[in-house]
């Protein structure tokens, strides 16, 4: 039951992929990578789900934070030049 | 009963991965960035908070679908924040918003 929406976010990703590589300009790149950081997050707790073992929360949890904090390192870095 | 929870979980899972699917597409086919903020932000988180709802309910109640629950709040709370700090940055660069001529 669980293997069509994680099909249908795999498809998903692979779609956002695309403006990761074109994409004029370094917003847009950042914008695909977070993204893709979010679809991850669904999809790590729906396989945990598929393999009956929802321990896999865990992760998807810490996942989260830390691509939240990646995309603000990022978006200071262009801005600034520097993470201080 | 456990036909009803089914249905009603495989109705979460399916409209979650149609926000998801179009969200995609968005991010894929609108012709500026701003608008393309639009779509990643908005129709991304929905979708993830329908289907994590979906898994609240297949769970029932226990630790599983309290951790769920933390995962919600962070995602609606860390989302759309990031959505703005990137329109700020975008806005603070000189991008453009794209006119129809």
């Amino acid at each position: 039951m669980f293997a069509i929406p994680i099909g249908i976010i795999i498809v998903a990703i692979f779609l956002v992929l695309y403006r990761v590589v074109t994409g004029p300009g370094v917003f847009n790149r950042a914008l695909a990578a977070n993204v893709i950081g979010t679809k991850t997050i669904v999809l790590i707790a729906l396989i945990g789900f598929f393999n009956h073992r929802p321990h896999f929360l865990d992760i998807a949890l810490v996942y989260a934070i830390i691509n939240f904090v990646g995309t603000l390192a990022i978006l200071k870095y262009i801005k600034t030049g520097g993470v201080e | 009963m456990d036909l009803l929870k089914n249905v009603v979980v495989i109705f979460f899972l399916a409209s979650g991965c149609f926000f998801i699917l179009v969200g995609a597409i968005g991010v894929l086919r609108f012709p500026d960035f701003y608008c393309r903020l639009h779509s990643a932000g908005k129709c991304d988180t929905l979708g993830q908070a329908l289907i994590l709802v979906g898994l609240i309910l297949y769970q029932g109640l226990s630790l599983i679908s309290v951790k769920l629950l933390f995962l919600i709040i962070f995602i609606f709370i860390a989302n759309p924040t990031a959505t703005h700090a990137l329109c700020k940055a975008a806005y603070l660069s000189g991008i453009k918003p794209w006119k129809k001529e």
